[in-house]
């Protein structure tokens, strides 16, 4: 196993010269997905994503500078060249794997869940509330339910404390601070919904090099633990982990 | 060409929830996109259509409110109007749903307004009333002293007198600055679901596809232009519309005076 | 901000505010403020010089010149200025560094479309990938502001078409009966008088420019409305020392305080300014403030 990741951080180094040592790599997020990415008190982007992304950044001895940029139109401005890469909570879905590329993911498969504020809720027949255009809205449109889409997460959620929606379908680690913190106001009903390969960072498909070289560094930051560590720090002991 | 057929029937009208239940999700197609974003259409045509002929009353309302002295029909109008013309529609939609959500837990009668087709069609009745209202609050003002004299020389009063004399000359001299209004309000019908109202079912206006696919493809560069392209052909029949209509408010006047009709006002809002 | 904010959760509700209002996150809300008064008072004389060329080439004797200013102010007027903002400012920045590429890589042998990239050579790239991020904001800045004036000027293009026309036609009839060249006539006679027939609807423009703000954050600008909702929305408090509930309501009711203020002060400077425009022109309310003064 060892002298594996040996050959793979290598082979990322042979791979890795046309990136200069302290080259500065623009990373593209939302700032608006805690605990993947949000802006914090000081108003700097923070989160598991910034600490994993500055972590990727030293070892592979890059100057990283994070931007944050519209949901809906980061993949274009990818694309564009406006930043390097993206780090920013994003699912690799194969639609997605058609215009950019993606490291192996740096967080395991998630499971989506429904919240609602009662029990009981059947989430198949009733109302369920998603972001616009997310895998989500996605998977509740063919699920059958009756699908309400709100511009920002924010509002998917005041929609069922409100009484708009009968659920809300997104992220499981996006909504567990929000039950805890919502004195048996809100709650998680009906089964986990898997959705998505994962997340990785992505990267414009002409970008090879470092992409493969982020790649390796993912790699070895699982068979060294610093990873797990990471995730257990912002997802709690009980996230998967690697 | 037979596919893009089968494409139309099925989600020509989408938007309004007929033919087929679920979007297109992969291999988007040219003629989907034209489709759907078409279809969506349909709400912006609505929106617009709707505002602009009820907001027209109100605007009449408005404005003879607005001119008038009696400081308790003044005062009011003088208000509704600022606080509409002076901060963005964004903004608007944002309380009004606020205020709906609100209304709807005191007394069933309200839950319809939560609703984009109810409850977004306010706000836009609203917003172009205040528009308007000024457009012809100042056309108002500018009715010559003459034509009003005559009336009074007539033996016209009161209603008559407005509806024969005053409300045809408002409408002439506002008329070109109306037709900007009629095209800012069509516009401003693409905020509905972007920034006010939640979709359902995948219901939306021409943005609301228009992004869907700008977010399927990541190409902002096919559905943008095709939604500006459906913009260009309706804003072109606006003015075609609203120019037939400002002949015959001017048909009695020698022509060559109808071309500086309205210079003195606002062209656009 | 203050020595107490250490510990923000023992304190009393108003110092408690006034940590709360003060953190790093607040201070990028109220420099978004002046953001985007800034970028009004770029954006709009820029605008208007795209509206005078716009004006000047729909009234243009050589056709395809014409034909040109016709069509971009009924393009642009016609397009919803959202539906503009959401790829034309990719669109634009790819041009810019497409013109960049091939002025300074001539040797590149390499497509600068791979798939769905676009990728030209570092040495195009605005700003360069190595410039510091302030560089790269004011880049974006100034892309918004050409964003906004391309689509701003079209209207005001319109709006100063018709304030050319509207000049009565005896005043042109008089200069040239006085010996002046077309030119001449165009900048002395035309341009001083045109203002004041078209002051109305520019000051509705500006009106129009203002409450357009809000749209900033399509073209990567972090305007007021985005700082607004980022801060209203419910902060829990694993992530701030701060937390609160669904507080959008109030962020935005200080908001529309804001525009209603500054809708406000607008008006009355340019009802100033059409006072000051009126003096000595050939128009009723010239006419008006002559007999006052007499």
């Amino acid at each position: 196993m060892k002298s594996l990741i040996m050959g793979t951080a290598a082979l990322a180094l042979a791979a890795g010269m046309a990136f200069a040592q302290g080259q500065t790599i623009r990373m593209g997020t939302e700032g608006a997905y805690p605990p993947y990415n949000f802006i914090n008190d000081a108003g700097e982007v923070d989160g598991f994503e910034r600490e994993l992304g500055d972590e990727l950044c030293k070892r592979a001895e890059l100057t990283c500078e994070w931007v944050k940029n519209d949901w809906d139109s980061i993949i274009p401005n990818l694309v564009s060249g406006n930043y390097d890469t993206i780090m920013a909570g994003m699912s690799i879905t194969d639609e997605r794997d058609q215009v950019i590329d993606f490291t192996q993911n740096y967080f395991p498969p998630t499971a989506s869940a429904y919240v609602a504020a009662s029990d009981g809720v059947d989430v198949l027949n009733g109302v369920v509330a998603a972001q616009t255009a997310t895998i989500q809205a996605g998977h509740v449109a063919e699920s059958g339910a009756t699908l309400v889409e709100f511009a920002t997460p924010e509002e998917t959620i005041a929609a069922v404390r409100n009484g708009e929606a009968d659920a809300v379908l997104a992220d499981y680690d996006f909504l567990v601070p929000l039950v805890e913190e919502s004195s048996g106001e809100l709650m998680f009903v009906g089964e986990p919904v898997p959705l998505g390969g994962g997340i990785g960072m992505g990267l414009r498909e002409s970008d090879g090099e470092l992409r493969d070289r982020f790649d390796a560094i993912i790699t070895e930051m699982k068979a060294d633990g610093s990873l797990n560590t990471m995730l257990k720090k912002w997802f709690g002991e009980d996230t998967t982990t690697y | 060409m037979s596919e893009c057929l089968q494409t139309i029937h099925d989600y020509a009208l989408r938007s309004i929830g007929i033919g087929e239940r679920l979007l297109p999700r992969d291999g988007f197609t040219l003629c989907e996109q034209v489709t759907l974003i078409g279809s969506g259409m349909i709400w912006n045509v609505y929106f617009g259509v709707m505002a602009l002929f009820t907001g027209f009353f109100l605007a009449t309302a408005l404005a003879v409110a607005k001119g008038s002295a009696n400081p308790w029909a003044r005062k009011p109008a003088e208000w509704f109007i600022f606080v509409f013309r002076g901060s963005p529609l964004f903004i608007q939609f944002f309380f009004a749903y606020f205020l709906f959500l609100s209304l709807k837990n005191v007394n069933s009668f309200f839950d319809p307004f939560t609703a984009a087709w109810l409850g977004a069609l306010i706000v836009l009745f609203f917003n172009t009333a205040a528009y308007s209202g000024e457009i012809f609050y100042g056309a108002l003002r500018s009715i010559p002293k003459g034509d009003i004299e005559a009336a009074d020389a007539y033996g016209m009063s009161g209603w008559s007198r407005f509806r024969r004399i005053i409300w045809p000359t408002m409408l002439r001299l506002a008329w070109p600055a109306y037709t900007n209004e009629a095209i800012f309000l069509f516009h401003a019908t693409t905020l509905v679901f972007f920034s006010g109202f939640p979709a359902w079912q995948q219901r939306g206006d021409a943005l609301y596809y228009a992004s869907y696919f700008a977010d399927k493809t990541f190409n902002p560069f096919v559905p943008y232009p095709i939604l500006a392209g459906y913009f260009i052909l309706f804003t072109l029949a606006i003015v075609g519309t609203f120019g037939l209509i400002n002949k015959r408010l001017n048909r009695h006047l020698p022509s060559e005076n109808r071309s500086k009709i309205g210079l003195r006002f606002n062209p656009i809002r | 901000m203050f020595s107490y904010c250490s510990d923000p959760d023992t304190l009393g509700t108003f110092r408690w505010f006034s940590c709360y209002l003060t953190t790093g996150v607040h201070m990028s809300f109220y420099v978004a403020f002046l953001k985007v008064l800034l970028l009004l008072a770029i954006t709009a004389p820029v605008a208007l010089g795209f509206g005078f060329l716009g004006a000047m080439a729909a009234r243009a004797r050589f056709a395809p010149l014409r034909w040109f200013g016709k069509t971009y102010i009924a393009i642009v007027r016609g397009v919803p200025d959202i539906a503009f903002f959401l790829f034309f400012v990719i669109a634009l920045d790819q041009a810019f560094e497409y013109m960049r590429h091939k002025v300074l890589c001539p040797d590149w042998d390499q497509p600068i479309r791979q798939g769905s990239d676009f990728v030209v050579c570092t040495a195009a790239k605005l700003p360069l990938s190595t410039a510091p991020q302030w560089m790269h904001e004011t880049y974006g800045f100034l892309l918004a502001v050409v964003t906004f004036a391309i689509v701003f000027g079209a209207f005001a293009a319109n709006v100063l078409f018709g304030g050319m026309r509207a000049v009565p036609r005896a005043q042109l009839e008089t200069a040239e009966a006085y010996g002046m060249s077309q030119r001449q006539t165009f900048w002395r006679i035309l341009v001083p008088q045109m203002w004041v027939y078209a002051l109305p609807g520019l000051s509705n423009l500006w009106m129009v420019l203002i409450k357009a703000t809000p749209l900033l954050f399509l073209l990567g600008i972090e305007d007021i409305v985005y700082w607004a909702r980022e801060l209203g929305g419910t902060k829990t408090s694993r992530f701030t020392d701060y937390p609160h509930g669904d507080w959008r309501m109030w962020y935005f009711l200080f908001l529309l305080i804001f525009y209603l203020a500054f809708t406000r002060v607008s008006e009355i400077v340019l009802e100033r300014l059409m006072q000051k425009l009126t003096h000595g022109q050939a128009t009723s309310g010239g006419e008006a403030q002559r007999r006052a003064a007499a």
